[in-house]
């Protein structure tokens, strides 16, 4: 059911837009109010929840790392698994960001009988750090495409993306790689919560909906590319508008941009109130981002309240006449 | 706050990032970004272009793309438009009988758009090919 009514509410989304601009003619709110609102909520709300998460407390270095720590010389340790200084760390970071390293040494539980003995059994699982890998990319491919919509002269480096991506020269317009990778990588991980029992019983609303959103930007995007046409010019006339803060609503655009525009701001605007904003909090992953160095560094514990060492002597000095009057031993007389 | 610094640092990367496009732009001049202007030549017959403006705006890759594997693959050389009119389908002796300067024509729109169609890889360009 989570999954249906994610669904039903990004169908609507659809709707809202379509029925907006086609029988309200509200194109201005659909095509420049909607994504400038969408993207300040996005940018403050991305820094107020960082800077919250800034302010909470930051445990002691938790070491539950895949690898040798840092022990004898003649030991050898496992740097980038489980670092002590904070280049390694900094690797270590790298890996998880950049590689999805966490992901990558995912493992399944498996118990069956032998026998009238249960044997539990763990082996790899790389699907999902596969697939993952496919959607992040393929993601942040065709959003640095976009960028052709956004700047103008157009960067070096989109040219160099539009041409790797449509190296294959499949049709007119050319088809992109990332196009099909990325709804292949949104279905695995859909189908994933859909399919397994264990998944299905543990997905709410929240993890099916921001799946479905963004299959449903990248369905309505390749539909404007490869189906529908739109007049990229046009589009481009508006996000330009949009981007230099003059905006405007040319004339000529299609309804599936919109479409298109307000699951974008959806997105936008959702993104730092769910479980999108991983992509802040993996940089602040305690179980990552601290090197296991605490036999090395003294940690104090940072709350501590700021006391002041007190020593018998002074204590003695600050209260000898009281002492000695209530006939209590002092070590020097007054 | 804890690592306050290096978080801040942070957020400051994360938005210079998401402004940069906005900045970029200004420096570049591109506010009041506008369509680029084609020049349309004077068509030397009476005929209109095979579609209409507006259709050819959007489509005009696709038709190119039929026309060549009619052309090529299937030997069919004549194209009838949504209006009934007969046209030889080719680029040379049809497209740009009109459309006859690339600069003036198809690079305003495919600079801008950053599009970079493989046509002249194998079609003589017209004049204002490089």
């Amino acid at each position: 059911m989570n999954a249906f009514y994610s669904l039903i509410f990004v169908f609507a989304l659809v709707l809202i837009a379509l029925f907006g601009v086609g029988a309200a003619h509200l194109s201005y709110f659909f095509g420049v109010i909607l994504p400038l609102a969408a993207v300040i909520v996005f940018i403050v709300g991305i820094v107020l929840k960082v800077l919250g998460w800034g302010k909470s407390a930051v445990p002691f270095r938790i070491p539950t790392t895949g690898g040798q720590q840092q022990s004898l010389d003649w030991i050898k340790q496992n740097k980038w698994d489980n670092p002590s200084t904070a280049s390694q760390t900094f690797i270590r970071m790298v890996f998880e960001v950049l590689f999805f390293r966490s992901l990558f040494r995912n493992t399944s539980v498996s118990l069956r009988n032998e026998d009238g003995v249960p044997v539990v059994a763990y082996s790899s699982a790389k699907w999902l750090w596969l697939f993952a890998l496919m959607f992040h990319y393929s993601f942040l491919i065709i959003v640095l495409r976009h960028l052709r919509l956004f700047m103008d002269p157009v960067p070096f480096f989109v040219p160099v993306l539009d041409f790797m991506d449509g190296i294959l020269q499949i049709g007119a317009p050319r088809l992109y790689m990332s196009d099909l990778l990325i709804v292949v990588g949104l279905s695995f991980l859909l189908l994933r919560r859909l399919v397994v029992p264990i998944f299905r019983y543990i997905s709410n609303a929240a993890d099916y909906f921001p799946l479905l959103l963004i299959l449903g930007i990248a369905l309505s995007g390749i539909y404007m590319r490869y189906f529908g046409k739109v007049d990229v010019i046009a589009i481009k006339e508006l996000t330009m508008g949009l981007v230099t803060l003059s905006p405007k609503v040319p004339a000529g655009i299609d309804a599936s941009f919109y479409v298109h525009i307000a699951l974008v701001s959806t997105l936008l605007i959702y993104f730092p109130f769910s479980k999108l904003m991983h992509m802040g909090g993996v940089f602040l992953s305690p179980t990552r981002n601290m090197p296991n160095n605490t036999r090395i560094v003294h940690h104090e514990n940072p709350w501590n309240p700021d006391v002041k060492p007190h020593s018998y002597e002074a204590y003695e000095d600050d209260f000898r006449e009281h002492m000695i009057e209530a006939g209590l031993p002092v070590e020097k007389q007054a | 706050m804890q690592y306050g610094g290096k978080i801040v640092i942070g957020l400051v990367i994360f938005v210079g990032l998401l402004l940069l496009p906005t900045v970029y732009d200004l420096g570049a001049g591109s506010a009041g970004y506008k369509q680029p202007k084609l020049q349309m030549p004077a068509p030397p017959n009476d005929k209109n272009c095979v579609e209409d403006t507006e259709w050819m705006r959007k489509n005009h890759m696709q038709l190119l793309n039929d026309w060549r594997d009619w052309v090529v693959r299937d030997g069919k050389t004549v194209y009838v438009n949504s209006h009934g009119e007969e046209f030889e389908i080719s680029l040379q002796n049809t497209c740009m009988k009109c459309h006859n300067d690339k600069e003036q024509f198809c690079d305003k729109c495919h600079e801008t758009a950053e599009v970079t169609p493989y046509c002249w890889d194998c079609h003589l360009a017209p004049k204002g090919a490089k």
